[in-house]
């Protein structure tokens, strides 16, 4: 009797083996929406809990930060800044690059970082990589304040002419968001079952940060080096922030053209390699 | 007719042993290579049933072999086994934290489970906060949680440190959080995993009683492991047994637990010695213990009478000897001791003694027995410690009441009056 209400009952969810590859329950990532808002909560309220400076340190780490990068990299090594102030030209690198790195780092390492709850209950591992890019923009939203501020401060100094290109500020943030994460993403799925990786992804983020212009201007990349800064899709973004913001530097919007490509191919290949990892990533972590 | 809601097909679960290290990426360019032609993962036909004790030939092993089983709704099953027997992988495959190798589950309704009671607590945040997160992590909505807020804190009991982040919490407080959170899910199936475990006599009553009500209450589908057999007699009407990854036995709970207990003790309530105890004076045959009425290979329970039986022959000199137990406990401290000194003599030739404990002198529990052959009162002529171990289990006991283990070895059973 049951045997042959298998096929005509209508189950609710069937656990298998074999999934297709482009099977993503979106539906039920919206269902955890809830979660989501939590985690990125949690995530806010609980990084600084007792301690003495607080919410501070969301300033301080982007402030010291600038200030090495302007003795070491402009005053030492008398890099390039295209004419416009040390300051606030390392620190639209900085705070751009940071918001790249920690959430790429973090994404990648999200399988090992949260196994233990992994493991124990269910629910769309996509939350996970979601929280983390979402929380670490609120930080980015904070520290851009700070950036902001300095820009209004060498504006009224005459020292810098931001334009309307800051209007597009919002998209290239959303580039930078799916870039990283994507990024992450594969590399996640990869960390897993190869441990190695996680060494390679510590240095070689702080490596790319040398291929992308955080703290030399795009122009002064020689000849011969400019494919890595045709070929590299942060590039783009960077010489967005200088343009309009310090209008220093070249940018025209078809410079997003290859960025935008970019971060949707990276983002979907990313999602559906991970996907496939969170099934069965409990059995090789 | 009641309604099946999970019907799991041909279930198998594949894991590979010792480090995850070199020898993955062979293997893993060795089943793409397979995948890619059309053909079946080569290593799905190798691997052996798991056995942890003994040493196997491949580096794969199957958790779960081949698992068929239909859960009808409201049934509250109890998935039974020993360590290592795939109960906590058939649990992961159903919670879907991890998928199995092969084979279909189906099921009907929210799953939600409870493998660990308290995931997702970050210590910083106060009661309140983490009632959230956790209820949010098991699949509810906010709104869900809000509606039963004051319903979760009643029944965890802590109303008091509501406000105070969790790390302040002592474990059976943070437990209680915990284990209120979830038994307040709207789901159809539930899945518990050794909730027993912590928690203090009053708590485990609210558990059992919660979960009780889950099922017959509310018609709603529990899957409990548990290690303890009073609390699957007395809570669940079915129950499935797991041997080395391969279903033992699947029916009523009674019957299960009777499978999996006599399947643990593998008749160690019985033994023969053949020639291991043979000497000039003396023979040790047989030594047995069986509930009073039963044969040794039933369970022992708190309930019965207990006979142990020895079976010895005496060569030489009866009257000048005696024999004497000695009953320890697990950490083999002796309890007391039992003899045939001046209540029984022995006879020359085979002599069968038996010594009967009252119904329900001892307590749950595991026990060893010393044997000891005394000649003159005074000199061990012979003397083998830990000859005997035997486990008293628990037997049925009222739902609602304490499943575990009262104080003490001994519980008999004294004459009562009331003037």
């Amino acid at each position: 009797m049951s045997q042959k209400n298998t096929t005509a009952e209508q189950w609710d969810s069937v656990i298998e083996s074999r999934h297709s590859l482009f099977d993503i329950n979106l539906k039920e990532i919206w269902h955890y929406r809830d979660l989501l808002v939590l985690f990125v909560r949690r995530d806010f309220v609980t990084v600084y809990k007792q301690t003495i400076l607080g919410p501070l340190w969301f300033f301080i780490q982007p402030l010291l930060t600038t200030i090495t990068f302007t003795i070491i990299f402009g005053n030492v090594a008398q890099l390039s800044t295209d004419g416009a102030p040390k300051i606030i030209f390392y620190m639209a690198g900085i705070t751009l690059w940071n918001y790249f790195s920690t959430c790429l780092t973090t994404v990648s390492g999200v399988f090992n970082a949260n196994a233990s709850i992994f493991g124990k209950v269910y629910f769309p591992r996509l939350i996970m990589p979601l929280t983390i890019v979402i929380s670490n923009l609120m930080k980015f939203a904070v520290q851009f304040l700070l950036f902001v501020s300095f820009v209004g401060y060498f504006t009224f100094q005459n020292e810098i002419q931001p334009n309307s290109w800051i209007l597009l500020t919002p998209f290239i943030i959303i580039l930078m968001a799916l870039i990283s994460m994507g990024i992450g993403l594969i590399l996640s799925s990869m960390t897993t079952k190869y441990k190695d990786l996680n060494q390679l992804i510590g240095f070689g983020v702080q490596l790319f940060m040398y291929a992308t212009p955080v703290i030399y201007p795009s122009s002064s990349v020689p000849q011969n080096y400019q494919w890595v800064v045709e070929l590299n899709p942060l590039v783009g973004l960077f010489d967005y922030m200088r343009y309009a913001y310090l209008g220093v530097g070249e940018f025209t919007i078809s410079d997003l053209v290859y960025p935008s490509i970019f971060s949707i191919v990276i983002l979907a290949v990313g999602v559906l390699v991970f996907n496939k990892t969170q099934k069965t990533f409990m059995d090789t972590v | 007719m009641s309604k099946v809601v999970i019907k799991a097909e041909h279930i198998s679960k594949q894991y590979r042993l010792g480090l995850v290290g070199t020898g993955t990426v062979k293997d893993d360019m060795k089943r793409w290579w397979y995948n890619l032609r059309g053909k079946e993962d080569p290593f799905l036909k190798i691997g052996e049933a798991n056995d942890r004790s003994s040493k196997g030939e491949s580096d794969y092993v199957w958790s779960l072999r081949d698992i068929n089983f239909e859960i009808n709704q409201g049934d509250s099953v109890g998935i039974i086994g020993r360590n290592g027997a795939g109960k906590s992988t058939l649990l992961k495959i159903l919670s879907q934290v991890t998928q199995p190798t092969t084979g279909k589950i189906y099921t009907k309704g929210r799953i939600a489970s409870l493998l660990e009671v308290g995931t997702g607590f970050h210590p910083e945040m106060t009661g309140r906060e983490n009632i959230y997160l956790n209820g949010a992590i098991l699949g509810m909505r906010k709104h869900e949680i809000t509606r039963k807020l004051d319903e979760i804190i009643a029944f965890s009991g802590v109303e008091r440190y509501i406000d105070t982040p969790v790390k302040r919490y002592s474990s059976g407080m943070y437990v209680r959080l915990a284990f209120a959170v979830a038994a307040h899910l709207e789901s159809e199936i539930l899945i518990v995993d050794e909730v027993l475990a912590v928690g203090d006599a009053e708590f485990q009553k609210k558990c059992l009683g919660k979960m009780n009500a889950v099922s017959k209450g509310e018609g709603r589908t529990v899957l409990f492991v548990s290690h303890n057999m009073a609390a699957v007699k007395s809570l669940c009407n079915s129950g499935i047994v797991l041997k080395n990854g391969g279903i033992l036995y699947q029916g009523s709970a009674d019957i299960a637990v009777a499978n999996y207990l006599a399947g643990e003790s593998d008749s160690l309530n019985h033994k023969k010695f053949g020639n291991d105890f043979d000497f000039e004076t003396l023979k040790i045959n047989e030594i047995s213990i069986n509930p009073k009425g039963l044969t040794s290979d039933e369970i022992l329970d708190e309930y019965h009478e207990l006979e142990f039986q020895t079976d010895i022959n005496i060569k030489t000199q009866p009257e000048r000897l005696h024999l004497t137990y000695v009953l320890k406990d697990s950490n083999g401290e002796a309890l007391f001791t039992f003899s045939t000194s001046g209540v029984t003599p022995l006879r020359k030739g085979n002599n069968h003694l038996v010594c009967s404990f009252p119904k329900g002198f001892l307590n749950i529990g595991n026990y060893y027995l010393d044997l000891y052959i005394i000649e003159d009162a005074k000199r061990a002529v012979f003397h083998e410690p830990d000859i005997m171990a035997f486990t008293i289990q628990e037997g049925p006991r009222p739902l609602g009441g304490w499943m575990g283990k009262e104080p003490g070895f001994i519980k008999p059973v004294f004459e009562w009056v009331n003037l």
